[in-house]
């Protein structure tokens, strides 16, 4: 993951206080790896295992972001986000993951999580990540933006129902190519002549898209996750 | 397991053979004589006094000629049977009829019992002996009623239900036959009579039979459901011994090197993440397989970490082959001055165009002063896109890190509207 812009590098930039971060992952060595990597950046509130354990600690803890591991026992990371989604809506998601299968990122999106990182990611850009999930922006990895871009390419079979969820406008399109091509949110704004904050507006409708939309391959992703 | 027509349960072996070295005709009578340890003689005399039935006897060795198998080993005639093998039988029975019909003016009662006998047997003979020799063996060793396996063979489906129902006809018609000569009247009571019992006696065969066909169908079923598992599991062990435990074996001899252990690590989740979730593509064949092989390469190459995109894509051409290298050769260039241990790589096909873009945040360069002297920009990046029509262009600046932005046109307009502008 190498998508993050150095002006978001710096933790101790918005906010006087210190983020509350939940892990949820069942891997108890990559938990104790993020939450030390994660100490000097945020507050590390809370861990859990399993998908009812994380529930309940969840609603308990109240935290600001939660890191959610897409492949765990007992329905993985989507069975967290449905269950929590409705009653705690203030608790935003981020996903990470070692599986990069676009069936799984997608599905994960569609589910309600706001952005996608892999487990690779570095700690300051997994901070940054952290940061700007917890703003409500979208974290978009070039991965993540690729898996979009083809999901919503032009097919010529596919029926656009709904033309205001069903495709992405030119600029949005762009803005996508331009994360896939590693490019920070500044760079975006550099290339295209426009302000960071429009960088962000579009990134934002086109997660919204990516949730809200039923174009077919969209829907088939979501409903053909693969359990591994 | 005996080769009589099946109207009993299935016994054992041994098996009942064609005898071809003590045979008359067709080794019939040797070979239940042999079976059944009596003598020769007597098989062939019990034959001649059922032929007095109308020609019963014939009738029962000519099915025997067809249903039964020579013994193996001790003849050139492969043991597969065809239908051929029952024109003996047809031709015997003709004849009989012809004889028969000629002799008496009409057919006897005798005769038309010996004849539906015999269907009877054809039927059942045909039903059995259609079905696979080895599937047989098989039903043999499991099945009560061996013939009633072939129901749930799972291949050529059609041509067996064919078969099954033209036998399953044949021994209906011969039962409801026999019902009609025996029942005293030969008013029309008594054929509905027979038609009724038929019916009721075939289905309570099939009630019979339903329970152990539908175990054995699912208990095939499950078996083979069970072996591919298996399979799936070996490929997964091999995976695994051969290549994940060999890495971090690897990985523990050289913990002290951290870039060997990094190298290793990103080597193998590469190469496991590819076996996990991407279906395999030739780079010999597809463009996007081609361009993550090169970049699989540099990351082997130079110790770094290529983030890899590629949205839609296409066949290899020669063309796209060069943009592949030119491609190759920028990763290489960023690998080797950048100073950075991530770089970009994203890739787009688009109806009119390939593009492709590698990007690094390193040390970047005037691309003025350098070009001059550096061959691979020059001839390797810039000049072979050009020679194939397509074009190159360098952004870089000191500090700034660089991106070299790679179009090549696919249609016959090579006009494309350059994008991003």
């Amino acid at each position: 993951m190498s998508e993050q812009p150095a002006e978001h590098l710096d933790p101790a930039n918005t906010r006087p206080e210190r983020l509350r971060v939940f892990l949820v992952d069942d891997h108890a060595m990559f938990r104790a790896g993020v939450r030390a990597e994660l100490g000097a950046h945020v507050e590390v509130v809370g861990e859990a295992s399993t998908v009812a354990e994380a529930v309940t600690r969840i609603a308990a803890v109240g935290p600001d972001v939660v890191l959610l591991d897409v492949h765990m026992p007992d329905g993985g990371g989507r069975a967290v986000l449905e269950a929590m989604r409705r009653s705690h809506p203030q608790v935003k998601f981020l996903a990470l993951s070692v599986s990069d299968a676009a069936e799984d990122v997608i599905g994960l999106i569609r589910a309600g999580a706001r952005g996608y990182v892999t487990k690779t990611i570095s700690p300051d850009e997994l901070a940054a990540a952290i940061r700007r999930v917890a703003d409500g922006d979208a974290v978009f990895s070039p991965r993540l933006a690729g898996f979009v871009l083809d999901a919503f390419a032009a097919r010529p079979d596919a029926p656009v129902a709904d033309p205001e969820l069903d495709q992405l406008t030119n600029r949005e399109r762009e803005v996508l190519r331009l994360l896939a091509r590693g490019y920070a949110y500044k760079e975006i704004a550099k290339e295209l002549f426009i302000s960071i904050k429009t960088v962000e507006t579009h990134v934002s409708n086109v997660l919204r898209k990516l949730q809200m939309s039923n174009r077919y391959e969209l829907s088939r992703w979501a409903a053909d996750r693969r359990l591994v | 397991m005996t080769r009589e027509p099946p109207i009993s349960t299935v016994t054992t072996p041994p098996r009942l053979y064609r005898a071809p070295e003590h045979r008359m005709a067709a080794g019939v009578a040797a070979g239940i004589a042999d079976h059944l340890g009596i003598s020769v003689l007597r098989v062939r005399v019990a034959f001649m006094v059922l032929l007095g039935l109308s020609g019963l006897g014939l009738l029962l060795y000519a099915a025997f000629w067809a249903v039964v198998p020579l013994r193996p080993g001790d003849t050139a005639v492969p043991p597969r049977r065809d239908v051929g093998q029952l024109l003996p039988f047809v031709g015997i029975g003709l004849g009989v009829l012809l004889i028969q019909v000629m002799v008496f003016d009409s057919v006897g009662a005798a005769g038309t019992a010996g004849w539906l006998v015999a269907i009877i047997a054809v039927g059942a003979g045909v039903i059995w002996h259609q079905s696979a020799p080895e599937r047989r063996r098989q039903w043999g060793d499991t099945m009560p009623v061996p013939w009633l396996g072939a129901v749930v063979e799972e291949s050529d489906r059609r041509a067996f239900v064919l078969r099954f129902i033209g036998g399953g006809v044949l021994v209906a018609v011969g039962i409801i036959g026999v019902a009609a000569v025996y029942s005293p009247a030969q008013n029309f009571d008594a054929v509905i009579n027979g038609v009724i019992f038929a019916l009721v006696g075939l289905a309570g065969v099939g009630v019979v039979a339903a329970p152990v066909l539908w175990r054995t169908y699912s208990q095939l079923r499950s078996e083979r459901e069970g072996r591919i598992r298996e399979q799936e599991r070996a490929e997964l062990a091999a995976m695994v011994h051969d290549q994940v435990l060999h890495t971090l074996a690897l990985i523990q001899r050289n913990a002290s090197d951290v870039k060997t252990v990094q190298r290793l690590a990103r080597g193998q989740e590469r190469s496991l993440r590819n076996w996990l979730y991407k279906p395999t593509a030739s780079p010999n064949e597809r463009f996007a397989a081609a361009l993550e092989q090169a970049a699989a390469e540099v990351e082997d190459t130079f110790a770094i970490t290529v983030e890899t995109v590629v949205v839609g894509d296409r066949e290899t051409d020669e063309r796209v082959g060069a943009l592949v290298a030119a491609a190759r050769e920028a990763l290489v260039n960023a690998a080797r001055h950048a100073g950075v241990q991530t770089v970009s790589l994203y890739a787009e096909v688009e109806p009119d165009q390939v593009s492709v873009f590698v990007r690094d945040r390193g040390a970047g360069f005037d691309p003025d002063t350098v070009e001059d002297h550096r061959h691979g920009v020059r001839g390797s990046i810039i000049g072979r896109m050009k020679r194939h029509g397509g074009r190159a262009e360098i952004r870089s600046g000191p500090g700034e890190g660089t991106e070299v932005r790679l179009i090549l046109p696919i249609s016959r307009d090579s006009s494309a509207a350059e994008r991003n502008k």
